[in-house]
């Protein structure tokens, strides 16, 4: 929050930190109007106005700018706001990869990341990995070797694939298996997964 | 995307959507004016709601409604006597510690999260048991029959064996969480007309659910659920959460989507109950069975009754004269329990396998050459032959390959530095079942044929395996071939469980195809066309865009003359860390035998997918309770352990493939049980077989090794 001064006492409500804004005595309410009109829908717009926070990021190569909650994760921002909903939601708690996508080009749990965090960062999501009407080979090598049941944890699997290869941890299939690990998948593709992986670090083409 | 096609015949029909996050699932439809609800629970296990104060979750910003018992929405089948006894929003009794009590619904997810957070409840609280081996031990607990009892020759025949035992096995609580979260998004509209996007293993069922509660006609309920992030028998049943969302938007007018959180997954949908076991194995010198007992205690709640067929595995799988079985469930206060992946089959497998394991010991014989003599010709308990059973050639296959001559049959005589090898098998088996289904076919002069119905794909690949069927009979290119399904407007089959969505639905497909084959020859030679031409050129000589019919299927008398089981059978090999208690399991050898193999490549994904379930119920799997408060303590991916990558070593899978002749037309009997089935104790008796240490009890942690 750039007012620091204003941050509110622990403890209070949105709503008392509403009342007690400088801000809102900038626009010359008087505190009863402001109480009266946290009760109404007017609260509302206030809360829009104020809750929200300027945030520009780059997804898939395309900007945007927008304003957002600060207590919207990336993962929510991108499946509810931009409905870029290749990535999922698994668990909320960085414990099951599924919403893993890359941000600079590092794979990240975007349920851990806030989206106000990443400001003026690069992501790239499981809608943008593909090169138009051509597969990555990551993904053509989840199709070939059926990498994949359901498909729900699909889009966390490939994106942390991806960075495992770049990374260069691909030297055995146990060093690939400890570095996906994060990624759970309850159908159980695992073995298939890690033939996809070697299949693709193999065929050498740039990823 | 359309443009994109596959490489191989083999190939998931569903891949390149789910490759590029295009597959949609419930929860990715973008509604207009769409609202979020979020639950609040209980936070006592047993009692009653006396307050609940609402206001400021009311008055929080964005918040549209509350919605609780105190202004329960009209649901006409809970207002009614009788009917199921937790009727969410219409009674103010709890049943279970983390039951839903109160929905927030706002304008976006966060603020109904925080709202959530205000609502206060007051409870009055009354006295409760979670612990369902304290509930076996009290003679005031409530026991119920859960199945009948089962009674073939002299009872208890075991106790007066030459050589008998008699164990005890336990299973705990497992919780199925698939990867995607529950919930569902419902659109009540004007004049009750309602649409759902559901994660549901049955779109007719989740219709029929919801048209009981609210008694509104079936046609008015839209399901949609094309693609679902796994099940494993969770979405079998519409569950409460599901009704108060439903009623949340009839309330308010409004789209409602409910995400539940990992947490509530624990809670809210189920789980595989606890269960403990007791075998009763009796042989004679020579290793032939003289008696087998099995008798089981699982658990289910206090407000609804749950039962799965834990000992029916006891009944035909050996011969064996002397066979009696008895199941019984204990309620305590938890959530209702369902079928988890190879359902009650899966805890009894893993106590019979066991104890099979441990009389070949007994004996000093090959537990392999113990099951090889013990196998039966025929259903003892049926008394008829079985349609097709190719156990001991699986039994060939899968010992060739683990390597099984290297197995020794003295425990822990495999050491190498800190690490002991030892070497397990077990025997899967599950109902080869056929239901009833329809499927609509529309062949068309473009050369392409669509197909339709209202059946699901919770992951093993149904699209593919119904257009490989349709392929291989109408010599239609794969890519010409598409299959609709997950919605409930089209032609009714039913839910995908119990291993029989390919054998059902695949055999109105193989009807279908057919059907449309005779419709063609009798256009050809009505046109004075060559029988054998092509649909397309009879098509266009008829000037007919297209032809659709539409064929239910189901079984007919071939059940009365035989009976029916898929089987497997698992090897694994573990290393067994003598200073740490690790278990790794090392190398996997399974083999199916379900009849013809129709999609080779989503078949061994499954055969995979059972086997990793499998590991994990073997190995970590176990939802614990602090029974002073009646809460799960490890309701997350952190503390539930599941199999990871690293967990899971490389699996060979082999398949029979020879056709079932009986079942139906494609000879395929269902997989997705048997792939599970006896997993777990194939892994127990790899570790006996590495360490002389016998673990009854799941899962087989470090503690219990060094113990």
């Amino acid at each position: 929050m750039k007012s620091s001064d204003q941050k509110p006492n622990q403890g209070d409500s949105r709503r008392d930190f509403l009342k007690k804004s400088s801000v809102i005595t900038a626009i010359a309410l008087t505190p009863s109007v402001a109480v009266k009109a946290a009760e109404s829908n007017a609260d509302e717009r206030f809360a829009q106005l104020f809750e929200k926070i300027p945030l520009e990021l780059t997804v898939n190569n395309k900007v945007y700018q927008t304003t957002v909650e600060p207590r919207v994760t990336l993962l929510d921002y991108l499946r509810e706001e931009l409905h870029l909903t290749g990535t999922k939601k698994g668990c909320d708690h960085g414990q099951c990869g599924a919403c893993t996508v890359h941000v600079d080009g590092q794979r990240v749990n975007s349920c851990l990341s806030l989206a106000v965090m990443n400001e003026g960062k690069k992501i790239t999501t499981i809608e943008g990995l593909a090169n138009g009407e051509t597969l990555h080979p990551m993904q053509a090598a989840f199709i070939k070797h059926d990498g994949f049941q359901c498909g729900y944890c699909t889009p966390g699997q490939i994106m942390s694939a991806v960075a495992c290869v770049r990374e260069g941890h691909t030297g055995s299939r146990a060093e690939i298996s400890e570095y996906m690990s994060g990624n759970i998948c309850r159908c159980g593709a695992y073995p298939n997964i890690v033939d996809a992986i070697i299949e693709v670090k193999e065929g050498g083409e740039k990823v | 995307m359309e443009k994109r096609v596959l490489k191989d015949d083999n190939d998931r029909v569903d891949g390149i959507l789910k490759v590029t996050g295009q597959a949609k699932y419930f929860a990715e439809y973008e509604l207009p004016g769409l609202t979020y609800g979020v639950l609040v629970t209980s936070t006592i296990t047993k009692g009653k709601i006396t307050a609940l104060d609402t206001k400021a979750a009311e008055k929080a910003p964005g918040v549209i409604a509350v919605i609780s018992h105190l202004n329960k929405p009209s649901a006409a089948a809970y207002e009614q006597e009788g009917g199921p006894q937790m009727k969410i929003f219409y009674t103010d009794k709890i049943f279970y510690n983390g039951q839903p009590i109160a929905i927030v619904v706002a304008n976006t997810f966060e603020r109904a999260t925080h709202a959530a957070s205000l609502v206060k409840a007051t409870y009055a609280k009354e006295d409760f048991n979670t612990d369902f081996e304290k509930a076996l031990k009290d003679p005031k607990a409530k026991k119920l029959q859960g199945q009948a009892d089962y009674k073939r020759g002299i009872e208890n025949a075991y106790k007066t064996a030459v050589v008998k035992l008699e164990e005890r096995y336990f299973l705990p609580i497992e919780t199925h969480n698939p990867m995607e979260l529950h919930g569902i998004i419902a659109d009540w509209r004007p004049n009750n007309q309602l649409t759902v996007y559901a994660k549901t293993q049955g779109v007719k069922a989740t219709q029929g659910t919801i048209a009981n509660v609210f008694k509104i006609p079936m046609e008015n309920i839209q399901v949609n659920s094309e693609f679902v992030g796994g099940g494993f028998g969770m979405a079998l049943r519409t569950w409460p959460l599901e009704i108060a969302t439903v009623m949340a938007s009839k309330h308010i007018g409004k789209p409602v989507k409910v995400v539940i959180t990992r947490m509530q997954m624990f809670t809210m949908v189920g789980n595989r109950p606890a269960a403990i076991q007791t075998i009763g194995l009796g042989a004679n010198k020579d290793g032939k069975l003289t008696g087998i007992t099995h008798r089981a205690y699982g658990e289910t709640s206090t407000y609804e009754n749950f039962t799965e067929g834990v000992v029916n595995m006891a009944k035909f799988m050996y011969q064996c004269d002397n066979v009696n079985t008895a199941y019984a469930i204990v309620p305590v206060d938890l959530g209702v329990p369902i079928w988890m992946r190879g359902p009650g089959e899966a805890t009894g497998a893993f106590a019979l396998e066991s104890a099979i394991d441990e009389m070949a010991h007994a004996l000093d014989m090959d537990p392999l050459d113990f099951r090889i003599k013990n196998d039966p010709e025929t259903d003892q308990q049926k008394n008829k032959p079985f349609s097709s059973k190719n156990i001991k050639e699986a039994y060939k296959i899968g010992a060739e390959k683990i390597g099984w001559s290297n197995r020794k049959n003295k425990p822990g005589s495999l050491i190498e530095g800190p690490w002991q090898t030892g070497y397990g098998v077990s025997v899967g088996v599950f109902n080869a079942n056929r239901g009833k289904a329809s499927v609509k076919g529309i062949l068309k002069a473009d050369g392409s044929l669509h197909l339709q119905s209202a059946t699901s794909d919770i992951g093993p690949g149904t699209g593919t395996g119904m257009t490989l069927i349709a392929n291989k009979l109408m010599k239609i290119p794969v890519n010409k071939i598409t299959f609709e399904l997950g919605d409930s407007s089209l032609p009714p089959a039913p839910s995908q469980g119990g291993s029989a969505t390919l054998s059902t639905v695949g055999s109105a497909v193989n009807d279908v195809c057919v059907a449309l084959k005779s419709a063609i020859a009798e256009l050809a030679a009505n046109s004075n066309m060559d029988a054998t031409a092509n649909f397309v050129d009879v098509l266009k000589k008829n000037n007919l865009p297209q032809i659709e019919v539409t064929k239910e299927s189901q079984g007919g008398k071939e059940r009365d003359n035989y009976s029916m089981y898929s089987f497997s059978i698992h090897f694994v090999q573990v290393k067994v860390h003598a200073l740490t208690g690790v278990v790794k399991v090392s190398k996997i050898v399974s083999v199916g035998d379900s009849g013809t193999i129709v999609s080779p490549k989503t078949a061994r994904s499954q055969m995979l997918g059972g086997a990793v379930g499998g590991i994990g119920m073997a190995l970590t799997e176990e939802s614990i309770i602090d029974h002073r408060y009646g809460r799960y303590i490890n309701n997350n991916f952190a503390d539930y352990h599941v199999p990871v990558n690293a967990d899971v070593p490389e699996i060979d899978v082999n398949f029979i493939n020879k056709p079932d002749p009986y079942i139906n037309p494609m000879g395929a009997k269902g997989m997705g049980e048997i792939a599970l089935i006896g997993f777990s104790a194939a892994v127990a008796n790899a570790v006996f077989n590495a360490t002389g240490k016998r673990i009854r009890t799941l899962p087989i942690t470090p503690d219990k090794i060094l113990a």
